[in-house]
């Protein structure tokens, strides 16, 4: 090579096998995610434009918004995604003030109630408000007549059902604020009403931004809720899983599925936007704000967590309650009747044992891909556009509904030029759906604990002559455990409680436990849907309960070097 | 034990410019979108030699640090290592150990793993490591901490425990970022001495970036000093101190009063209306106009008698005491404009009983009068 060929290439670093073993991995990393996420999705927005196989244009949706009862359920969705946000982000907030700005005895215990409703299906709350409210409930009368099958179940469930995410969001928001913020305001003498419109809301403005999008996208996207006590009253999800299990419509399924990712994405592009122009509100001078006793005050929080708190372990309560009485309302008397599943669902207790498989191999199929997948991702040197692809990849899932995702897979895995069309009702299949509904929180949350690591630790490895993956295996992993432990816990507990996704994708040998109740639900059997919903909380409870056992051991005894 | 570690000594002795080149920097330049952090960067470095990179922040020090270490790649140019081009090789694939301002010590490791953490790849076996270990870990002055983890040990000792990491596998090179700048101060001092006389006994060619001039006086050999991605002088201490090649050199290490100027003959220089001696002319014609460098410490008040030259009377417009020795801002009372500082010994300042608001007659040592072209911003 002459000099000037070496002056005129692109100054190149050669690559070690480091590099290489680190593209290969992020290559692989961004097919998952383009198998898993994209090419379903685009086929699913193909199918739309299709019927029978040919390409018709708009007609599908010329005919969808020409049909009087599908556009109503763009309205009932609407409507009950907004009324669910108004009434939900309200009674959190004032939750996660009690939480984090007042003396409130018991906050762990509060903050635990207040997380309940996610280890339960969707389906739950909607079951107990048919026991508490339903024709033959025990407290009809209080509706005054009016039904609880529609509008006013929905949103009771969904509100149960959304309210610990939007606590999170708020608590998390709440417990960022700075001391001397509220030391400046109370030596001006400004009143308590003043502070908290000038200091407390502005301080959390984007916090409750975020819980309103995520409450509202929760709510217009969830398919149990409707499912279960819906009755008459039809939203999108509901309408989906008709045109593609009822009427066997795919093409206009796949219509529905795309009018629900619109309001899914556009909140999804609106909540980033205005998080992009939150700057960090906590400087490194920041002083913890320490709320101090005001005994009406803290009085008043205690007795408002009370009733929110006992409404949620009431309505838990209720179902599994309901799943003991023997025949209701007839016979009271407790009896295991109800958990002998084959009675109702021939598929029996199997779906649950399948259930068990399928979140444990989502959990660590998920767990090894989402870390792993990070750690490329975040601490990889160069192959910028693989690392950007792949990280763009991965927040993809956050906006898609899990309904959309399940229709999308059916279009995919079971379309007959697909070699991995073998999967199609395989467990695996639906740990891999699982992993792709829920691919977003898992990813950043090991981002967020990998960029606490020190980045320097590849380049000391590099200097040392040290591979990366020894470093990653040595060092990365044990840093992290309390992170990858969390999100092998939320891939197992979502993989347990999931309908919407998997609602279309198992096979004859694969139903869940999740499916089934639905099942037993259809077909009248609500006890026996309350019997597996039981189990299903029970389980996500256990494996929470393993995990803070787990983490206790991680932390006190394997890890000395956690302790100062 | 340490004899194996220690290189003969009597080889380092005097200036390290007569000692061959350890690493060859030629043209290295380097980009950031429209920011040039390096421009045509070229430098040597002697073996066995302390060289100090050092510059305010956004100078270009680290990015030419990571550039020889391989971190961060180089837009153009070469890099040498041991007369061997590595200008394209991974980190991995060049010789050297490094020490981050963080530390970066493995926090799940055992002080005696993390400096064992490069051995261990190399098939060493297990005695001989912890053989190495020990002796490294005696070497820092930190014997018997081996089995505790970084969190328990202080800022220093967690520096001590990067240093003996990184000179594990006996790097040709050791690469020093910002290494005491996470400090206290008392603790910086006592351990750039010792990583100063630690790499001495070594003879292991180092490089240490800092913003700290005092760092750089104290520890290096030759300095390097650099600002907007340029080399604006390399000398060593005393060579970039007394005689700055550029004005920012000399604003940058110490403080310089700059007086404007106009050459006045051969050794002659004139400020406002008055004549001054000055032996650094250097041959610029009459008339030119240039800017005048002189340091605090430079004036002169004791030993004036009526035949010295240079001689000129102020007034002590403000007097700050600093413990050892007093700056004083002086003003010349037909020349409201100029204004000098100069630093008096306390003994000074009380045998002349120098106070604010007294006229003062000082001088301006010829020799001490630097000259630099006017124009220059600094």
């Amino acid at each position: 090579m002459t000099t000037a060929a070496v002056a005129a290439a692109a100054p190149a670093r050669q690559l070690s096998r480091e590099d290489w073993v680190m593209r290969i991995g992020i290559s692989l990393l961004c097919l998952f995610l383009i198998v898993t996420i994209a090419m379903p999705l685009a086929l699913l927005l193909i199918k739309s434009f299709q019927r029978d196989g040919e390409f018709v244009g708009l007609a599908n949706y010329v005919t969808y918004f020409s049909t009087p009862t599908l556009v109503a359920s763009v309205w009932n969705s609407l409507f009950i995604a907004i009324t669910a946000t108004v009434i939900t982000v309200p009674l959190a907030f004032a939750y996660a003030y009690a939480l984090t700005r007042t003396c409130l005895p018991f906050k762990g215990v509060f903050m635990a109630i207040a997380m309940l409703p996610i280890f339960a299906p969707s389906l739950l709350p909607a079951i107990s408000f048919i026991y508490i409210f339903g024709n033959q409930g025990f407290l009809k009368e209080l509706l005054l007549g009016a039904s609880v099958y529609g509008p006013i179940g929905i949103l009771m469930a969904m509100v149960f059902y959304c309210f610990p995410f939007a606590v999170l969001i708020l608590v998390t928001a709440l417990s960022m604020a700075d001391g001397r913020l509220y030391e400046a305001a109370a030596a001006l003498g400004t009143s308590n009403w003043r502070v908290f419109w000038t200091v407390t809301v502005p301080g959390v403005k984007y916090g409750l931004v975020s819980a309103c999008f995520l409450v509202f996208t929760l709510a217009i996207t969830d398919f149990g809720i409707a499912k279960v006590i819906g009755g008459q009253f039809n939203v999108l999800a509901t309408d989906a899983y008709k045109q593609v299990v009822g009427q066997q419509d795919f093409e206009m399924g796949a219509v529905v599925g795309f009018v629900l990712l619109v309001p899914a994405v556009l909140a999804f592009i609106v909540d980033r936007m205005i998080q992009k122009k939150q700057v960090a509100l906590l400087s490194a001078r920041a002083v913890p704000l320490e709320p101090k006793p005001s005994r009406g005050r803290d009085i008043s929080y205690f007795v408002y967590c009370c009733v929110i708190g006992g409404l949620i372990v009431a309505i838990i309560g209720v179902a599994v309650w309901a799943s003991f009485v023997t025949y209701w309302p007839y016979n009271l008397s407790l009896s295991l009747r109800n958990y002998n599943f084959s009675e109702f669902d021939q598929s029996g207790w199997d779906t649950y044992f399948n259930s068990l498989k399928m979140a444990a191999l989502a959990a660590a199929l998920g767990t090894t891909i989402v870390f792993v997948g990070a750690y490329l991702v975040e601490k990889g040197q160069g192959f910028v556009f693989g690392r950007s692809l792949a990280h763009m990849l991965a927040m993809l899932p956050m906006a898609v509904p899990g309904l959309v995702l399940g229709l999308a897979y059916v279009f995919f895995f079971n379309a007959p030029w697909n070699p991995l069309n073998v999967l199609y009702g395989t467990l695996l299949v639906l740990a891999v759906n699982t992993i792709a509904h829920f691919y977003t929180a898992a990813h950043i949350t090991a981002v967020t604990a990998l960029k606490q690591i020190d980045n320097e630790f590849e380049s000391v490895s590099a200097s040392l002559k040290v591979p990366f993956w020894r470093t990653f295996r040595r060092v990365t992993v044990p840093i992290c455990m309390p992170a990858i432990l969390n999100i092998a816990v939320y891939m197992f507990v979502n993989a347990m409680t999931t309908v919407s996704a998997v609602i279309f994708l198992y096979g004859p040998y694969t139903k869940l436990a999740s499916v089934s109740i639905v099942h037993m639900d259809e077909a009248g059997f609500t006890a026996g849907a309350a019997g597996m919903a039981t189990l299903i909380v029970l389980t996500a409870i256990g494996v929470k309960l393993l995990h803070f056992a787990l983490d206790w051991l991680v932390f006190g005894k394997l890890q000395a070097w956690r302790k100062r | 034990m340490l004899k194996t570690l220690e290189r003969s000594t009597s080889d380092l002795a005097g200036d390290t410019r007569s000692r061959p080149v350890h690493l060859s920097i030629r043209n290295l330049t380097k980009r950031y979108g429209t920011f040039t952090a390096l421009k045509s960067v070229s430098l040597d470095v002697y073996a066995g030699e302390l060289i100090c990179f050092l510059g305010p922040s956004g100078c270009g020090k680290t990015t030419l640090l990571r550039a020889v270490a391989g971190l961060d790649m180089q837009d153009e140019g070469r890099i040498e290592m041991g007369g061997k081009d590595v200008s394209h090789l991974p980190p991995s694939a060049r010789d050297f150990g490094i020490v981050f301002q963080s530390y970066a010590l493995f926090p799940n490791l055992t002080v005696a793993a993390n400096v064992g953490y490069g051995l261990v790849n190399r098939r060493m076996p297990r005695a001989k490591i912890r053989e190495r270990v020990d002796e490294l870990l005696a070497l820092v002055g930190l014997p018997d901490q081996g089995s505790k983890y970084p969190g328990q040990l202080s800022g220093g000792q967690q520096q001590r425990v990067a240093l003996a990491r990184a000179l594990a596998t006996s790097p040709s090179l050791l690469l020093l970022d910002e290494p005491l700048s996470a400090l206290d101060a008392r603790v910086r001092v006592r351990l750039r001495d010792e990583i100063k006389s630690l790499q001495r006994r070594l003879g292991v060619t180092t490089i240490l970036v800092t913003h700290d001039q005092e760092e750089a006086l104290a520890m290096a050999d030759r300095i390097v000093v650099m600002n907007h991605g340029v080399i604006e002088q390399v000398g060593t201490p005393e060579e970039v101190y007394s005689r700055p090649a550029t004005p920012f050199v000399a604003d940058f290490i110490g403080t310089m009063n700059f007086i404007e100027a106009e050459i006045a003959g051969p050794e002659h220089v004139r400020i406002g209306n008055l004549a001054f001696r000055c032996a650094n002319v250097g041959g610029r014609p009459s008339g030119t106009r240039v800017k005048l460098g002189l340091r605090p410490e430079e004036i002169r008040v004791r030993g004036v008698e009526s035949e010295t030259e240079n001689k000129l009377t102020v007034r002590v417009a403000m007097l700050d005491y600093l413990g050892a020795f007093c700056r004083a801002t002086l003003e010349i009372d037909n020349a409201p404009e100029l204004s000098l500082a100069a630093d008096f010994s306390a003994n000074a300042v009380r045998d002349l009983k120098i106070t604010e608001g007294q006229p003062l007659t000082i001088v301006l040592p010829p020799e001490c009068l630097r000259v630099f072209p006017r124009g220059e911003v600094v």
